[in-house]
C-alpha cells in the first residue's frame, strides 16, 4: 500500500518537473520568436530617426543613435508619395464599398437553403477559385473595355472574391438561418423589408470581415498597378513604393546640396526606413482594432473551406 | 409525359417567381464574375492560336499545340520549371509545419498577457504589403550599408550580396515568407486546438499524461484533418507561387534561380508582347495545379475521409 502510494507520488513529482521543463521550452521559444518576428519592425522604426550615416555604418541596433527627422522632412516633402497616399487611399475606399455591397448581395441568397438557384450560383462562384483566364487574357479584356489608366481597372477586376464569398456565406447560414426569415414573414415583414433592415443590423461582424480583407487587399496592391497603370499621376502607393524601395527611385535627387554621387546614393539609402514606416502607418493605426475581425474571418472561413 | 413536362416547368416557373428578389441580389455580382472571371477564360483560346491584334482573338488563326510545343522545347523551360517546383517545395516543406509548431505552443501558455502579445506579434507582418517586404529585404540585406551585413562584417566574417547571389535566393525568398505569415497560418489550428473537446483531456490526465503526451497523443491527431485540409490547400496552390515577390526580388544576377513560370508569363507576355504564346504558358500552369488538387483531394479522401470537394 505504502510502497504504492510512494511510487505514484514520485510519478507525480517526475510528471510535474516534465511539465516544468516543458514550461520552460514553450515560453522560452515563443520569446525568441517573438524578438525575431519583431526585431526587423523595430529597428526599421529606430533607424527611420536615426543619423543616417551612423545607421549605414551599422551603429544603431538597439536603440536610435543621433536622432533626427530628416529623412522625414524629406518625405513629406516627396510629390511622388503623397499622390500614391491619395490615390490608394481613393482606390481603397471606394474598391472597397463596391467588393463589399457585391458579396454580400450574392452571398445572402447563396446562403438560403430554399434558394432555386443556390447549387449552379455556388458552382459559377467555386469555379473562379480554381481556374482563370490568367493574366494576359485578363489584360486583353481590360485594354478592350477601355479601363487601361482607369479606376475602372484596379478596383473592377476580381471585384468578388470567391474565397470572402463563401466565408460570407457560411456566416449568413449560421447567423441568420431562413427559420428566422420565415419567422419574420409570418409577422408580416416583407422579403425585401427582411434583407434591408435586419440583414444588416444582423451582419455587421461580417461586413467588417470583409471590408477589412478587401481593403487589406486594395492597400498593399501593386500587381494591377503594374499591370494597368501607365500614367504616374494615377499609381497607388505600393508602385510608386516599389520604384523607390527597390530601385532607389528620385530619392538621390532629394540631396542637391550632397556633392558626392555616393554620399547621395547613401543617403537615399537611409530614406527608405522612413518610407517603409510611412507605408506602413494606415495598416498599422488599424491593427489593433481590427485584429479580432480578422481571426472571426479565418475562424469562419476555417468551417467549410 | 407532356403533363410531367409542363408540371415540371409549372414548377420552376413557381419557384423562380417566388425568389425572384434573391436572384435581383445576385445579378449586380454575377455581371462581375462573367465579364472578370469568365471573360478572360474566353481569351484563353489565343494559347492555340497565333494572335493578331488586329483580327482579334477570335479572328486569329489556329496554330495547335505550336505555343506548348516551343514552350517545352525553349532552352529556358526545364530551369523555370525547376526553379518553379524547388522554390514551391521549399516553401511548403519550410513553411507548412511552423504554423502548427506555433499553434501547439501557444495553445499552452495560460498567462492571457503573454498570449495576446505572442498573438498581435505574430499575426502584424501578414499586413505588410509584399512591396514592403522585399523592400525591407532590400535595404537589410545591402551589401554595404544593410545592417545583417553591418553584423557579418562586426563580427569578422565576409559580406555577403543575399540578393546577388543565385544560390541565396531560394532562402532569402523562402524564409522572409516563414517570418511573414507563420504566424498568420497558426490561427486555423488555434481554432481547431480550442475546439477539442475537454472531457479528453480528463481521460488522459487521470492516466498520468505529461503535457508532451498530451500534445502528442490528444492534439495532434485531434487536429489532424485541418492539417490535412491545409496540406491540400497547399499543393492545391503548389505552382501558383507569388509573382509579386519573385518579380521584385527578381535582378539580373538572380535571373537564373529566380526565373519562375509566373514572371516568364509576364516577361514574355507583357515585356515581349507575345501574348498567345505567354497564355499558353499560364494554361499549362492552370492546368498542372488542377492536377496536382484533384491528385491530393483524392488521395486524402481515400486515407482518413477528409476531402475539399
Amino acid at each position: 500500500m505504502s510502497a504504492g502510494t510512494a511510487k505514484v507520488t514520485s510519478n507525480r513529482i517526475k510528471e510535474s518537473r516534465d511539465n516544468l521543463l516543458f514550461d520552460i521550452f514553450v515560453y522560452t521559444f515563443l520569446t525568441i520568436a517573438l524578438i525575431v518576428v519583431l526585431y526587423p519592425l523595430y529597428f526599421v522604426v529606430i533607424a527611420s530617426f536615426s543619423d543616417p550615416y551612423m545607421v549605414l555604418r551599422g551603429d544603431v541596433i538597439w536603440y536610435p543613435k543621433g536622432i533626427t527627422f530628416g529623412s522625414y522632412e524629406k518625405i513629406f516633402q516627396n510629390a511622388d508619395i503623397w499622390i500614391g497616399y491619395v490615390n490608394s487611399i481613393k482606390y481603397t475606399v471606394v474598391g472597397t464599398l463596391l467588393n463589399v455591397v457585391l458579396t454580400v448581395f450574392l452571398a445572402y441568397p447563396l446562403s438560403r437553403s430554399y434558394f432555386c438557384l443556390r447549387k449552379p450560383f455556388t458552382l459559377i462562384v467555386l469555379v473562379t477559385m480554381y481556374f482563370g483566364g490568367g493574366m494576359i487574357p485578363t489584360y486583353i479584356l481590360v485594354n478592350k473595355l477601355g479601363l487601361r489608366n482607369t479606376m475602372g481597372s484596379l478596383i473592377f477586376v476580381g471585384a468578388v472574391s470567391a474565397y470572402n464569398v463563401i466565408i460570407a456565406r457560411t456566416f449568413f447560414q449560421s447567423n441568420i438561418p431562413s427559420e428566422l426569415e420565415e419567422a419574420a414573414e409570418i409577422d408580416g415583414c416583407t422579403k425585401g423589408r427582411f434583407f434591408f433592415s435586419f440583414v444588416p443590423q444582423l451582419s455587421k461582424s461580417i461586413v467588417a470581415v470583409l471590408s477589412l480583407y478587401y481593403a487589406v487587399g486594395h492597400w498593399n496592391d501593386y500587381m494591377k498597378g503594374l499591370l494597368y497603370i501607365d500614367k504616374r499621376e494615377m499609381y497607388p502607393l505600393q508602385l510608386i513604393l516599389r520604384g523607390i524601395l527597390m530601385e532607389g527611385q528620385g530619392l538621390a535627387n532629394d540631396f542637391a546640396d550632397v556633392d558626392e554621387i555616393e554620399a547621395k546614393l547613401k543617403l537615399a539609402e537611409s530614406l527608405k526606413y522612413g518610407v517603409i514606416i510611412v507605408a506602413v502607418i494606415p495598416p498599422l493605426l488599424l491593427y489593433p482594432f481590427i485584429q479580432r475581425y480578422f481571426i472571426k474571418g479565418v475562424m469562419i472561413g476555417s468551417l467549410k473551406g | 409525359m407532356e403533363a410531367v413536362k409542363k408540371s415540371w416547368v409549372h414548377r420552376w416557373k413557381k419557384m423562380l417567381k417566388r425568389d425572384f428578389h434573391l436572384i435581383l441580389l445576385c445579378v449586380p455580382a454575377l455581371i462581375f464574375i462573367f465579364i472578370f472571371d469568365y471573360g478572360p477564360m474566353y481569351g484563353i483560346q489565343m494559347a492555340f492560336k497565333d494572335y493578331n491584334s488586329r483580327r482579334g482573338i477570335w479572328g486569329s488563326e489556329w496554330v495547335g499545340f505550336e505555343h506548348f510545343i516551343r514552350f517545352f522545347n525553349s532552352p529556358d523551360f526545364w530551369s523555370i520549371l525547376k526553379n518553379t517546383l524547388w522554390l514551391s517545395l521549399y516553401g511548403l516543406l519550410a513553411s507548412f509545419p511552423f504554423p502548427i509548431f506555433l499553434a501547439i505552443l501557444v495553445n499552452q501558455v495560460t498567462r492571457t498577457k503573454f498570449k495576446k502579445t505572442v498573438q498581435m506579434v505574430l499575426y502584424a507582418p501578414h499586413f505588410i504589403s509584399v512591396v514592403v517586404l522585399c523592400g525591407m529585404l532590400n535595404v537589410f540585406l545591402s551589401p554595404s550599408t544593410g545592417i545583417v551585413n553591418n553584423l557579418l562584417a562586426s563580427v569578422g566574417m565576409e559580406r555577403i550580396f543575399f540578393l546577388g547571389k543565385a544560390s541565396l535566393f531560394d532562402d532569402v525568398f523562402v524564409w522572409s515568407g516563414v517570418w511573414q505569415n507563420s504566424g498568420w497560418g497558426m490561427i486555423i489550428y488555434l481554432a481547431a486546438l480550442t475546439s477539442i473537446d475537454p472531457e479528453l483531456y480528463e481521460a488522459a490526465r487521470i492516466d498520468g499524461a505529461n503535457k508532451v503526451r498530451l500534445i502528442l497523443h490528444i492534439e495532434i491527431p485531434q487536429i489532424l484533418p485541418t492539417i490535412v485540409i491545409m496540406l491540400i490547400m497547399s499543393v492545391g496552390r503548389f505552382m501558383n507561387i507569388g509573382f509579386q515577390k519573385a518579380f521584385l526580388l527578381q535582378n539580373t544576377m538572380n535571373l537564373q534561380k529566380s526565373e519562375i513560370i509566373s514572371t516568364y508569363i509576364y516577361r514574355m507576355g507583357m515585356l515581349s508582347q507575345q501574348f498567345d504564346f505567354s497564355t499558353a504558358v499560364g494554361l499549362f500552369n492552370n492546368i498542372v495545379n488542377i492536377i496536382l488538387l484533384v491528385i491530393v483531394n483524392t488521395i486524402s479522401k481515400k486515407l482518413n475521409e477528409t476531402s475539399l470537394f
